[in-house]
């Protein structure tokens, strides 16, 4: 065996991956930033771009909702009733996660 | 009406900063759950107490870390070293787009300070930084403020889990395992600029569901959110 892969073997060899984990998250976390700073940015790009944080939300959520059934989509829609007319984030979450308690005690 | 034409030049504050860490609380319940659960993980798959805070604390990114802990090796090869970057690289790859959507508010920001900010980048206090900016604030303290609270809990959570694994309650029955979905949901609603802005997140929504449906992994969010951006660009 070599001295590189010995030391990998190693204890040293967790420290290494968890460094090697942080730096390709790190890039993840920048290269949006840098990209965009060399785009010239369109009207048509900046249409495309102000649709971008809610697609995000919806695409991250919408798959494990549907998924978990009508309790989840009933407090998704509890929370999203109490936000729209309270503004208050926090009681907007005490809503969703309520109603699915009391939701799941009843089932 | 655009945002950046009409706005005023971002900046940063102290102020900002205390703004941010209170804003931030909401997202407090799913992190410390979600950390706590890693804690958990990683001591049962034989991590150290200061390989799990390392992974916390450096990777920083919830999903990718559970993950990580699915590859993890007592003994690391190259080859296995490569496939854990390989899939950290997949499941985060989404982060590109949360950072495409901060550049133009942090556009003026001296080089470290942006480094630290999009290092403790989380779907969570972009959330908070996008509802901030899309209301109309500028600071970006507010973003870092909420970044820098968000990653302490995380640590300490992470702590916690490491050592109380078997104390934690069965989430389920208080709705906890979606508590980071209906968090989400909840920040959708300041977004709100009416159906027809909003009819590219119904495309996201959909092309994401299909893609899950179709293709196993994590790729069904950065699917759905680049449809979504397309048929923004396409609806006039």
């Amino acid at each position: 065996m070599s001295a590189w892969s010995t030391f990998i073997a190693s204890p040293w060899g967790a420290a290494l991956a968890i460094a090697a984990m942080a730096l390709i998250t790190f890039l993840c976390r920048i290269s949006g930033v840098l990209l965009m700073s060399r785009l010239r940015i369109t009207p048509r790009i900046e249409r495309g771009l102000r649709a971008l944080p809610g697609s995000i939300i919806l695409a991250t959520i919408l798959p494990t909702a549907l998924d978990s059934g009508w309790p989840a989509l009933t407090a998704l829609g509890a929370a999203v009733a109490v936000m729209a007319t309270t503004r208050i984030d926090v009681l907007g979450l005490a809503a969703g996660l309520g109603t699915l308690a009391v939701i799941r005690a009843l089932l | 009406m655009t945002l950046m034409s009409s706005s005023p030049r971002p900046f940063f504050s102290l102020a900002g900063l205390r703004h941010g860490a209170r804003a931030a609380l909401p997202a407090f319940p799913g992190f410390i759950l979600f950390a706590m659960a890693f804690g958990t993980a990683a001591a049962q798959k034989g991590l150290t107490l200061l390989q799990a805070m390392g992974v916390s604390a450096f990777v920083y990114a919830g999903a990718s870390q559970m993950v990580g802990l699915e590859v993890w090796q007592r003994a690391w090869t190259p080859t296995t070293i490569l496939t854990l970057v390989t899939v950290t690289a997949v499941v985060n790859s989404r982060m590109i787009l949360l950072g495409a959507t901060l550049q133009p508010w942090l556009r003026y920001e001296p080089v470290p300070r942006s480094a630290l900010n999009l290092f403790l980048i989380t779907e969570a206090s972009w959330l908070i930084g996008t509802r901030y900016h899309s209301e109309g604030g500028r600071d970006v303290g507010v973003l870092l403020g909420a970044g820098l609270i968000l990653w302490l809990v995380w640590q300490i959570a992470t702590v916690v889990g490491f050592f109380t694994g078997a104390l934690v309650p069965e989430p389920k029955r208080f709705g906890l395992d979606l508590v980071m979905p209906i968090f989400f949901s909840v920040m959708l609603v300041p977004l709100w600029k009416g159906p027809r802005p909003a009819l590219p997140w119904l495309v996201a929504g959909l092309v994401s569901y299909v893609t899950y449906s179709l293709v196993p992994g994590y790729g069904y969010i950065v699917a759905g959110a680049l449809a979504g951006v397309v048929a923004g660009m396409l609806i006039e």
